[in-house]
C-alpha cells in the first residue's frame, strides 16, 4: 500500500526552479532513498513534504489525505517526522527533554491542566518520561539522558535527534542526509538503525549522500537532477542506469 | 514536589517580615511590599512571555492598565439613571451591580467589583488575543515596536477619555471584597491582611507557573525558544503556544491591575505609560530572562525601593542605567544560578530513583 | 473646505512629513550599516534642538546650531564606542534593550539639565507673525527653512552615498560586511560613522523644527515612534523610500486633524504602523523578496 504519493511537485526560488514536477509514491514498511548530486533538490523537496516551504504546485497525499499547504506541526501529528541534515536539536534542554518533546503529539496536557498539574497531567508525564526513556536506550544512549544535548559529541547529538523523531511513534520518517559528517563505523551504525526502524513497521524516506550506504539499506531509489526526477527504480537497476552513471561520473564515462 | 521548596520558603519569610515590621514598628514597609508583590505578578508573566516563550512584549503596561482602568471605571461610573432600563435589571438579576453611598450620602449604583474584575481582565485577555495574533507573527525590533506601539495607543486612549478621568484617572475607587472578612482595600487598618493577600496571589500565580514551566507545555515553550523551526516540525503548534502565552501573561498583568487599583483606591495614566512597560521588562532582564524566580526577586526589591523613593528623581533613569548595565555584562541576569533549572534537575532526578 | 485651509494642511503636513522622513533616514542609516533599530534615534532629535537652545545666548543662532550639531555627532559617536562596539555578536533582543536604555537615560539626563519646561529657539528670520504669501496663502518663513534644510539634507546625503567614497565605503559594509572588511574597509569606523551622520541630520532637524513644533526633554519617543513607521512604511533601509512615506504619513496627519480629535494623533499614526507591520512588513513600496524580516 502507498503511504505517500506525490505527484506534479513544482518550487521555485526567484528564478532557479529548485523543484521541477517531480512526482513518486512510497509504499509503506520500505526503506526509499532520493539521491542525486549537490543542489539537485532533495533537501527543497523534503521541506515541501515536511510543509516547512510552501509549493508552488503539486500535491502531497500522505495515508489518503491531502497535507500540502498544512502547518508543519499539522503534519507532525498526523504521523510524518523528521531530522535535519545539520542536526536542530532544542538547545539549552538535557538529551531526555528534547526526546519528550518529540512525545508532544502523543500527549495532551494543555495551559490549564499544566499550570494545576492535576493527577492525569502528572500521569501523562511519567509516561511521556518513561517512553522518551525507552527510545533513548532503543538508540543506546540511555546513559546520556541527563546531560545538556548540545554539548554532545555530534554523533550523540544525531542519535537524540533519531530518537525524538521515533518518539512520536511516525508513521514514516523522513531523514535528510543522516550519515553527514559521520565516520565509517557510525555510518554503518546508522545503516543498522534505519533497517531497525523499518522493521518496527516504520517507512523511511531518506536523502543520502553515501553510496554504498543507499545501496545496502533501501528498498527503492528516486534519482534527482536540477530539480527533475530522472530515475526511479531498485538499487541494483539504478547501479546499471546510464544516465545516472552519467549524471554522477561524468559524459566519457556514459 | 522539591520545586516547591523554596515556595515554603519564601512562605515563611514574608511571615517573618510581616512579624518583623510588627515588632519594630515599621508596619508603613508593608504598603509598598504590598503593591511590589501586585507588580510581581506582572514581572513574573512577562518572564514566561520573554524568557520561556522568548517573545519581547513592550507594552505590557498597557495590559495592566487595561485591566486596573476598566475594573475602577466599572465600580466608580454611577449608573442610576439607567436603573429602570431592561439591560440594567438584567445586570441586577445576575448579581453584577452593587448599590451604595458615596462621601456625601449620595446614591451610586455602580458594577460589583468580582463583575467589574472578572470583565476587565476577560478584556485584557481579548485584546491580547486579537493583537497577539498579527503580532506575534512579528519578530526581533518589528514585534518590540509593534508592541510598544500597543502601549502607546492605549496610554493615548485612557489619556484622552474623558470617561478614563484623561490626565487625573480614576480615584474612590471602593475596595474589593474577595471573601466575606477578606477585602483588597488601602484603608489603614487592612494593611496586614492585604498584604497576605497580595503575597498569596504572588504565590498562586508562582505556583501555577512553576508547575506550567515544568509541565508539556513549558517544555513546548523552552523548544520554540530553542529551535522554532524544529519545534513546529515536531508537532508543536509554535503560533498558537505563543498566542496562548501571551494571553496568559496579559491576563496576569491584568490581574495585577485590577488588584492593585483597588488596594490603592484608584488609577492613573502613568500607570499604562511607555516607562512602566520598559521597567517590566528590566525586571525581567535583571532576574536572568528565563528565570522566574530572578524576576520576582528582582522585580521585588527593585519596586520596592523605589517605591520607597530611594532612587529620588532619577527613578526612570536608574531603570534605564539597569537596563544597559544588565545588557552589557550580564545578559543572563544578575542571577547567573539558574534556579529553576537546578530545581528541575533535583525533581527528575529524584522522580526516577 | 476652502483652498486656503486646503494649502495650510498641505504645508503642515509637508513640514511634519520632512521631519519623520529624517528620522526615519536616521534609522536608516544605523540599519543599514548594523542591522541595529536605534529606539534612541529620536533623542537625537530632541537633543540638538535642547543644546542649540542653551548656546543660543552666547553665541550667534548659526553658530550655536552648528556647535549643537557637532555636539550631538559626539554623543552618537561615544554611544556607539562605549555601548555597542565592543560587544561580541549580541542577540537582537539585547540590542534593543540596550538602545531602549540609551535613549532613557539621553531622556532622563535632558530632564534634569533642562527640567520639564517646553523650549524653542528663535525663528531664524522674523517671528511667529511674520508671514510670507504662498498660492495665496500665508505661511511662516520658518515652515519653509525646515523644508529647504530638510530637502537639502536629503540631496546631499544621496550625494555622499554615491559619489564620495566614504559613503561608498558605508555602502559597501550595508552591502555585505564580512566581504567589506576583507578589503580592508575597516567596518567598526563605518558603524560608529553612520551613527554620527545619524545623530548629526537628527540634531539639524531638532534645531529647524524648534522654533515651530517647540522642544522638550520627552519629545524624543512620539518622533522616534512616528520615524520607524515612515520607515517601515518607506521599506526599512530605502531612504527615498522613506521621504516619500514621511511626507505621506505628515499629509495624513494634517488632514485628519479635521476628523480626529487631537489626543488621538499619535494613535493614528502608531494604528498605521501596525497595519504596515501586519499587512506589507516589507513597506509599501518594497518587494517582498526584498523584506528583511528573515534576518532576525
Amino acid at each position: 500500500m502507498t503511504i505517500l504519493e506525490i505527484t506534479g511537485l513544482n518550487k521555485s526560488f526567484g528564478g532557479l526552479q529548485a523543484v521541477q514536477d517531480v512526482g513518486f509514491g512510497v509504499e509503506e514498511h520500505r526503506i526509499k532513498a532520493v539521491i542525486g548530486p549537490n543542489g539537485a533538490g532533495k533537501t527543497t523537496l523534503f521541506n515541501l513534504i515536511s510543509g516547512t516551504l510552501p509549493l508552488d504546485s503539486g500535491s502531497v497525499v500522505f495515508r489518503g489525505e491531502e497535507i500540502q499547504g498544512m502547518e508543519p506541526y499539522r503534519i507532525a501529528g498526523r504521523g510524518l517526522a523528521r531530522t535535519y541534515q545539520n542536526i536542530k536539536l532544542f538547545p539549552g534542554m538535557t538529551a531526555l527533554e528534547n526526546v519528550m518533546v518529540g512525545r508532544h503529539t502523543r500527549s495532551r496536557a494543555g495551559f490549564v491542566a499544566g499550570m494545576l498539574n492535576l493527577p492525569g497531567t502528572r500521569g501523562e508525564e511519567k509516561r511521556i518520561r518513561e517512553k522518551s526513556l525507552e527510545f533513548l536506550e532503543l538508540l543506546e544512549i540511555g546513559h546520556l539522558a541527563d546531560i545538556e544535548a548540545g554539548s554532545l559529541a555530534f554523533g550523540q547529538q544525531r542519535a537524540v535527534e533519531f530518537a525524538r523523531a521515533l518518539a512520536a511513534e511516525p508513521a514514516m520518517l523522513l531523514l535528510d542526509e543522516p550519515a553527514a559528517g559521520l565516520n565509517m563505523n557510525e555510518t554503518a551504525e546508522v545503516g543498522r538503525l534505519i533497517s531497525k526502524i523499518r522493521d518496527l513497521g516504520i517507512t523511511v524516506l531518506l536523502v543520502e549522500h553515501d553510496m554504498s550506504l543507499v545501496m545496502d539499506i533501501s528498498d527503492e531509489i528516486v534519482v534527482l537532477s536540477f530539480g527533475q526526477k530522472i530515475a526511479e527504480d531498485l538499487p541494483a537497476a539504478i547501479q546499471q542506469n546510464r544516465e545516472v552513471i552519467r549524471i554522477y561520473l561524468g559524459d566519457e564515462n556514459a | 514536589m522539591k520545586q516547591f521548596l523554596p515556595l515554603a520558603g519564601l512562605a515563611v519569610l514574608l511571615v517573618c517580615v510581616q512579624l518583623l515590621t510588627q515588632w519594630t514598628g515599621t508596619t508603613y514597609y508593608l504598603t509598598q511590599l504590598t503593591m511590589s508583590a501586585y507588580y510581581s505578578v506582572v514581572i513574573i508573566g512577562l518572564c514566561l512571555l520573554m524568557g520561556y516563550a522568548g517573545q519581547i512584549s513592550l507594552g505590557h503596561a498597557g495590559f495592566f492598565a487595561i485591566g486596573g482602568y476598566m475594573s475602577a471605571m466599572l465600580t466608580t461610573r454611577n449608573l442610576i439613571t439607567f436603573q429602570d432600563q431592561d439591560w440594567m435589571v438584567l445586570l441586577d438579576k445576575i448579581g453584577f451591580l452593587a448599590a451604595r453611598q458615596d462621601l456625601y450620602g449620595e446614591a451610586i449604583l455602580s458594577f460589583q467589583p468580582w463583575a467589574a474584575a472578572i470583565i476587565a481582565v476577560g478584556l485584557a485577555g481579548v485584546i491580547a488575543f486579537i493583537i497577539g495574533i498579527p503580532v506575534l507573527k512579528l519578530k526581533g525590533h518589528y514585534l518590540a515596536m509593534a508592541t510598544l506601539g500597543f502601549g502607546i495607543i492605549v496610554f493615548r486612549v485612557f489619556l484622552a477619555s474623558e470617561i478614563f478621568g484623561e490626565a487625573d484617572g480614576i480615584s474612590e475607587v471602593p475596595g474589593f471584597t474577595l471573601l466575606p472578612g477578606v477585602t483588597v482595600t488601602g484603608s489603614f487598618g487592612a494593611r496586614v491582611s492585604n498584604y497576605y493577600i497580595a503575597w498569596t496571589l504572588v504565590v498562586v500565580a508562582m505556583v501555577m507557573l512553576i508547575n506550567l514551566i515544568n509541565s508539556r507545555v513549558g517544555r513546548a515553550l523552552r523548544a520554540i525558544h530553542g529551535a522554532e523551526e524544529a519545534a513546529n516540525a515536531t508537532g508543536i503548534d509554535t503560533a498558537g503556544y505563543k498566542l496562548k502565552t501571551f494571553v496568559l501573561s496579559a491576563v496576569m498583568a491584568a490581574v495585577a491591575g485590577v488588584f492593585l487599583t483597588h488596594y490603592n483606591g484608584g488609577i492613573g495614566p502613568s500607570e499604562a505609560g511607555v516607562m512602566k512597560s520598559v521597567r517590566y521588562v528590566a525586571l525581567v532582564a535583571v532576574g536572568g530572562m528565563a528565570n522566574i524566580w530572578g524576576a520576582l526577586s528582582m522585580g521585588v526589591i527593585l519596586n520596592f525601593l523605589s517605591l520607597r523613593g530611594f532612587f529620588g528623581s532619577y527613578d526612570d533613569a536608574v531603570f534605564g542605567a539597569i537596563l544597559i548595565v544588565i545588557m552589557l555584562f550580564a545578559p543572563e541576569g544578575l542571577l547567573r544560578l539558574n534556579l529553576v533549572a537546578k530545581f528541575k534537575k533535583m525533581f527528575s532526578g529524584g522522580s526516577r530513583k | 473646505m476652502t483652498s486656503e485651509l486646503f494649502l495650510q494642511y498641505i504645508f503642515a503636513g509637508l513640514t511634519y512629513g520632512i521631519i519623520y522622513a529624517i528620522v526615519a533616514i536616521g534609522f536608516n542609516i544605523i540599519y543599514n550599516t548594523t542591522g541595529i533599530i536605534n529606539f534612541a534615534q529620536g533623542e537625537f532629535v530632541m537633543l540638538g534642538g535642547m543644546i542649540a537652545i542653551s548656546l543660543n545666548p552666547l553665541m550667534p543662532l548659526p553658530l550655536a546650531i552648528v556647535l549643537a550639531v557637532l555636539i550631538t555627532m559626539v554623543v552618537g559617536a561615544l554611544i556607539e564606542i562605549v555601548f555597542i562596539r565592543w560587544l561580541d555578536k549580541p542577540s537582537v533582543l539585547r540590542l534593543i534593550i540596550i538602545t531602549i536604555g540609551i535613549s532613557i537615560l539621553i531622556r532622563e539626563a535632558a530632564l534634569h539639565i533642562w527640567g520639564e519646561g517646553v523650549r524653542s529657539l528663535p525663528y531664524f528670520i522674523g517671528n511667529e507673525v511674520s508671514s510670507v504669501s504662498i498660492f495665496g496663502t500665508r505661511i511662516s518663513p520658518q515652515v519653509l527653512w525646515v523644508m529647504g534644510v530638510c530637502t537639502i539634507m536629503v540631496i546631499l546625503l544621496s550625494l555622499f552615498f554615491r559619489y564620495t567614497l566614504m559613503g561608498q565605503k558605508m555602502q559597501a559594509c550595508a552591502a555585505n560586511r564580512t566581504a567589506a572588511t576583507l578589503c580592508g574597509i575597516n567596518t567598526r569606523n563605518m558603524v560608529t560613522l553612520s551613527f554620527m551622520l545619524s545623530a548629526g541630520i537628527g540634531a539639524l532637524a531638532g534645531c529647524v523644527m524648534s522654533p515651530i513644533t517647540y522642544t522638550e526633554y520627552g519629545g524624543g519617543t512620539g518622533l522616534a515612534i512616528k520615524g520607524f513607521t515612515v520607515a517601515i512604511m518607506g521599506g526599512l533601509g530605502n531612504s527615498m523610500g522613506a521621504v516619500a512615506a514621511g511626507l505621506l504619513l505628515g499629509l495624513l496627519e494634517a488632514f485628519s486633524v479635521s476628523v480626529v480629535p487631537l489626543a488621538f494623533q499619535d494613535a493614528i499614526s502608531i494604528a498605521i504602523l501596525l497595519i504596515i507591520l501586519f499587512v506589507r512588513p516589507q513597506g509599501l513600496f518594497g518587494r517582498s523578496e526584498t523584506a528583511g524580516l528573515r534576518e532576525f
